[in-house]
């Protein structure tokens, strides 16, 4: 029981990266009918918002310890961080320590940016275009955003921890009534689904709520129409960009302490957020929201010991094999409307 | 000519020239001069343009007629190599009894994963190849190592039961891959002056198969099965309503285009008797779809172009690296020369990736047709007199 | 440059040149061999560093690059020589190799088979490489071992620690420097007894594909030897980034010690993961509970930042040691980039090192000269110790580090230090041990 009580919990929590991956990427799908592979790197971008913010609170300056030697036998030099020469060191040090949960503020603009840029620079004139040219345009922006970061930060992970009143675990089992540390669960990834289904809220209350909402809803229906009825659609699909690169980014900020980014780490998330789209049904998304926690889910099931032994190899195959049985018994995914995408 | 109308046997006969003379036209650098860091001529390379050819065109007549795009295309050929790899463990080095195996097996394979994809359409079947293709690469890398050899790759050894030729030759070598007696691997070169020219027998191999492979790809297109493909692409919906199951034929379109991939990795493994599990991720699926729409999809020469693209960078500008640029840039000052090198220096070598995706957005920014359509404006520019489309050939379909 | 002919006549010549030269055992002099593929012709020699230079495993690559950089400089007589004052053989003379000047070209592996063959082919096909070395994994090591074998030039391993690199997939004309998972089983279970006691349950997470699989079984063995109970063996799929799902089924396995078989971005987020589960501050069955990282790799460590304090594992090199080829290594590639070399670089530098001195001491290079001069080879002063590379495996054996993540680094490049050199006897097996069986290295391929 506490086995799978604690494999539902990493079903979650692996679910809501998966479900914020996939739900930026369905805003651009369902609303601007544009395939875009560079979502990954989005994705990417946003841990490395994290791991940049980190770099500039560790800003150091070198002073020399004759005492002590480096590996060449010179002296060593010793580098002290900017912020805490400059806010003595226990608020230096806590800036240092909170960089994580700070680059989300720092985050936000940068990825509307991006965002804003791309859709205006380059997507705007695919909107036409096959969806082949899409795939091969946005591919080639994915490859180019991956060659940067790597050409700054190198191919290795960058360790980019959370603050540390949130390492360590929660005894989840005290709390259902189990024996203590026999459900025990990491804060981090509890604060990482708690953070997910704030953003996912906030992204349908504003699509539910607000005008500009309503439009773009009533775009992803019927685009033709929306725009006969004068409403500059080509602004609100920016903002719409903008918006699914935030909620991209966003994803990748907080999974930052999670796993070390890599610059490929977009490459990885690609295609398995394309499954949990498809999955979830073209044009829906509460469809990729309950695809990204059901394939988290059923992939930390798979991987139990118990499951394994029956099935050799099932925790490789799972999320396909789920896809495939899925597509097959339910035409258009979980909740996917007629006509998108389906020629 | 072979039941072609004129425009299809020029282009075929221009292809057989280009494969025929490739070993001169990819070595147009002397061999000690700066330049030849991007010679090509070498067998290696000119077989992999060739074999990619194949792959390319086979996926183009899915996906360029029908509108299907499969994303799980790689699959067939790495089932393609190491079927063929068996046969070498098992039969013979001969490359026939290989090739021919690869080609049925990956067609069964492609019938099966086919039958089941095509229930669904538009991305819900891109979705279902890249699931299968994605189920087959983990698998061949984890549970099938017995039949695979995982993450090393099914490669001959000195113990195999081959029943047809012996386990290992006379001076303790593993016997290499030939067609009757003659050796893939053998190399004839040409010394003539400062050039190199190198002509193997693999690659012409290789090249008579991908002549044979355009010519039939020239008639599917021009057939009316072909006719029908294309018609399954402009409208499936109206194609039904007039009582007509689509099905059939997209299923065949799929298997064609499935035995070409095989024929391609059968050929692979001719080459170089090793059939690795990442020839069947998904990466190396989204390489064909790139290939094909980079060079022109739906046109008979367009993915062929795509292929020879991509790999000559993966393979030319990876190898440049800073020594090189160094000796490039000598004449200039010093000052300017390392400038020029630290320019040059992020788009090669460890940054070949950066150029590539570069010039994916140039391309498909600019050449909306692909390769193909930048190859009909230079001959425009060439042939000002005649500002007809020419139809067919080399006419760019858009992909949808 | 000219290029000679991979046809049948010329193989089946030089088979029987070969054949009659390994019949009289005497000194070799370079005429005494037929033609070889690639064979130097004119003032210079070519060798082809094949390393990854895009994919997860870059970093390593460009260290990888950099250390052959170096190397060929030293073997050219530029820069202060660096180990070549320290190697026990004194052969080479700063004059290139058998006077020939050392140039070099590049590759891409991408940590493919498929795409470090062709780039392999390209150097032996195009380039005229006489010998081709790198590579930062063992699938990418066996098949470019194997493609080396069939064109007939030498290959110098580079990072690979699978045991069938020179075990069920050893070629006559490969050769490893590197240790292997064996030897790491080896050299760390005595450690392991010693510091965590012998009456310990351990729980393995292994990638799943070979490597993962030779390291589990060596470690596994060498445990159990001592006495520690294996509770359970998971294997994690290769592309898996978030590993808290097979994490989780240790806390309450029984087990009080967690082996990770992985290497790479995949060792650094299995132990971030397990840091995160509260792993290390665990009790169980009254003991503290343990993480082992059998294959360390400083460059990934720095990946996994705090997380490594205190952990064990092994390695094939580490900078600090005293020795005085270490030292001078250290220094060179320190003064020459601004960092302490990793062990890959420092395996790949030897390596190449290695392959100039039996060139030399051959008086050719032609591969099996070159193979019979390397065979049986005991050298010294290249930073491990005195060192064999046996004949029967080109396996070379020599000491291995233990080593443990340090609790206070003084840089960020100072994060293992040495728990223990292992002496080369503890680690040394015999050629037909099982887990090595089931290959030949056959006979040695001149190509031409």
């Amino acid at each position: 029981m506490d086995a799978i009580i604690l494999q539902i919990l990493n079903g979650l929590d692996k679910g809501s990266a998966y479900a914020l991956i996939a739900l930026g990427l369905t805003l651009i799908f369902g609303t601007l009918g544009v395939v875009n592979f560079a979502h990954g790197a989005l994705f990417m971008i946003g841990a490395f918002c994290a791991v940049t913010l980190n770099k500039l609170f560790s800003l150091s300056f070198e002073t020399v310890d004759p005492t002590r030697t480096d590996f060449l036998g010179n002296p060593l030099k010793v580098k002290t961080p900017y912020l805490v020469d400059w806010f003595g060191p226990e608020v230096g040090a806590s800036l240092i320590d909170w960089a994580v949960p700070l680059s989300i503020l720092f985050s936000i603009p940068i990825m509307i940016g991006i965002g804003f840029a791309m859709e205006r620079g380059l997507i705007k004139h695919f909107y036409k275009r096959p969806h082949a040219d899409q795939i091969l345009v946005t591919f080639g922006l994915a490859i180019v955003m991956q060659e940067l970061i790597k050409h700054y930060y190198g191919a290795n992970p960058i360790q980019t921890p959370a603050p540390d009143a949130f390492r360590g675990s929660l005894d989840f089992g005290v709390l259902l009534g189990f024996d203590p540390n026999v459900i025990i669960y990491p804060y981090w990834r509890l604060v990482y689904f708690a953070f997910a289904a704030l953003i996912i809220g906030g992204v349908f209350a504003f699509l539910q709520f607000t005008t500009f909402g309503m439009v773009v809803r009533a775009g992803m229906a019927d685009r033709e129409t929306v725009g006969l009825l004068g409403i500059n659609i080509d602004k609100r699909f920016t903002i719409m960009f903008g918006l699914a690169a935030a909620v991209a980014g966003l994803a990748g900020v907080m999974y930052a302490p999670i796993n070390s980014p890599n610059y490929h780490m977009g490459m990885d998330f690609l295609v398995l957020s394309f499954v949990v789209v498809v999955v979830g049904g073209m044009g829906s998304l509460p469809g990729a929201v309950a695809a990204g926690f059901l394939l988290g889910v059923l992939e930390s099931f798979a991987s139990m010991n118990q499951i394994k032994s029956i099935l050799p190899g099932i925790d490789q195959i799972i999320i396909y094999v789920v896809a495939i049985v899925i597509l097959l018994t339910r035409p258009r995914g979980l909740m996917g409307r007629k006509g998108v995408m389906e020629d | 000519m072979l039941g072609l109308n004129k425009k299809d046997s020029t282009l075929l006969l221009i292809v057989a020239a280009m494969v025929l003379l490739a070993p001169f036209i990819l070595n147009p650098f002397p061999a000690d001069s700066a330049m030849a860091q991007f010679n090509a001529g070498y067998p290696d390379l000119m077989q992999r343009f060739v074999i990619f050819g194949i792959f390319a065109i086979g996926f183009n007549i899915l996906f360029g007629l029908t509108g299907y795009l499969s994303f799980g295309h790689a699959a067939f050929l790495g089932v393609g190599s190491y079927s063929a790899v068996w046969m070498f463990k098992l039969l013979s080095m001969n490359v026939i009894p290989a090739i021919l195996l690869a080609v049925l097996v990956s067609g069964v394979f492609a019938l099966v994963i086919g039958f089941v994809s095509l229930r669904r359409t538009g991305i819900y079947f891109s979705i279902l190849t890249l699931a299968f293709a994605q189920m087959s690469f983990n698998l061949a890398y984890s549970v099938l190592t017995p039949i695979t050899n995982g993450e090393t790759g099914l490669q001959l050894t000195l113990d195999d039961p081959r029943i047809l030729g012996v386990s290992a030759t006379a001076d303790g070598g593993i016997p290499v891959t030939s067609l009757f007696g003659m050796e893939m691997r053998s190399t004839f070169t040409l010394d003539a002056g400062a050039w190199l020219f190198q002509f193997n027998t693999g690659y012409y191999f290789c090249g008579a198969v991908l002549l044979l492979a355009f010519y039939l790809a020239i008639r599917i297109f021009r057939s009316p099965f072909g006719l029908m493909l294309r018609a399954i692409k402009s409208n499936r919906t109206r194609m039904n309503y007039t009582g007509l199951n689509t099905k059939p034929y997209a299923l065949a379109a799929f298997v064609i285009s499935g035995m070409y991939a095989g024929l391609a990795g059968g050929l692979m493994a001719s080459m170089d008797p090793l059939a690795g599990a990442e020839r069947m991720q998904w990466t190396a699926s989204g390489e064909v779809v790139l290939m094909t729409i980079l060079g022109g999809a739906g046109t008979l020469i367009g993915p062929v172009l795509g292929a020879g693209f991509i790999k000559y960078f993966e393979n030319i500008f990876s190898k440049i690296n800073e020594g090189v640029l160094h000796q490039w840039f000598s004449f200039l000052p010093d000052g300017v020369e390392n400038g020029a090198v630290w320019v040059v220096e992020h788009f090669v070598g460890p940054g070949w990736h950066l150029t590539l995706g570069l010039l994916f957005m140039l391309v498909v920014t600019f050449l909306p047709g692909g390769l193909v359509e930048g190859g009909q404006r230079i001959a425009k520019l060439f042939r000002r007199k005649s500002t007809e489309p020419q139809d067919g050939a080399t006419q760019s379909h858009p992909a949808e | 440059m000219t290029k000679n002919n991979l046809t049948r006549r010329g193989v089946l010549k030089t088979g029987a040149g070969v054949g009659a030269s390994l019949a009289v055992p005497t000194l070799f002099t370079g005429a005494a061999w037929a033609g070889y593929m690639n064979e130097p012709m004119g003032s210079s020699v070519t060798l082809g560093f094949n390393v990854p230079q895009t994919g997860p495993y870059a970093d390593e690559g460009a260290d990888e690059l950099r250390a052959y950089q170096l190397a060929v400089e030293h073997l050219n007589g530029e820069g202060d020589g660096g180990m070549l004052q320290t190697f026990s053989s004194k052969a080479l003379e700063g004059n290139g190799i058998l006077g020939k000047k050392v140039e070099y070209v590049t590759g891409d592996t991408q940590t493919k088979s498929d795409a470090a063959r062709a780039s392999a082919k390209s150097m032996i096909e195009k380039d005229g490489a006489i010998m081709i070395t790198g590579g930062s994994s063992s699938g990418v090591a066996v098949a470019v071992q194997g493609l080396c074998q069939e064109a007939g030039v030498i290959f110098m391993a580079g990072l690979t620690h699978s045991n069938d690199t020179t075990g069920k997939d050893k070629k006559a004309n490969g050769f490893r420097h590197f240790f292997n998972a064996y030897m790491s089983g080896a050299a760390l279970a005595p450690v392991l007894a010693a510091q965590y006691g012998t009456d310990r349950k351990a729980y393995h997470l292994t990638a799943d594909y070979t490597w993962g699989w030779t390291q589990e079984e060596s470690i596994v063995a060498a445990t159990e030897a001592l006495g520690w109970e294996t509770v359970n063996t998971v294997k994690t799929p290769l592309a898996q980034t978030d590993f808290s799902s097979y994490i989780a089924p240790v806390l309450n396995s029984g087990a009080d010690v967690l082996i990770l078989n992985h290497y790479g971005g995949n060792m650094v987020n299995s132990l971030t993961n397990a840091v995160q589960f509260g792993l290390r501050e665990k009790m169980a069955n009254g003991k503290n509970f343990e993480i082992v990282v059998p294959l360390f790799s400083r460059l990934m460590a720095r990946g996994a930042g705090e997380n490594i304090k205190g952990i064990l594992g092994s390695t094939n090199w580490h900078w600090s040691l005293p020795d005085e080829g270490t030292k001078a290594f250290v220094k060179s590639f320190g003064t020459k980039y601004g960092f302490p070399p990793s062990q890959a670089a420092h395996t790949c530098y030897v390596q190449t090192l290695l392959y100039a001195d039996a060139a030399q001491r051959a008086g050719s290079f032609n591969p099996c000269a070159i193979a019979e001069a390397l065979e049986g080879y005991e050298f010294d002063g290249l930073g491990n110790g005195p060192t064999l590379y046996r004949a029967e495996d080109h396996q070379c054996f020599k000491d291995v580090l233990v080593v443990r993540g340090k609790e206070n680094p003084t840089s960020e490049f100072d994060l293992l230090e040495v728990v223990e050199v292992t002496p080369r006897a503890q680690v040394e097996y015999a050629p037909d041990h099982p887990m090595f069986a089931g290959g030949a290295l056959g006979t040695c391929n001149p190509g031409a």
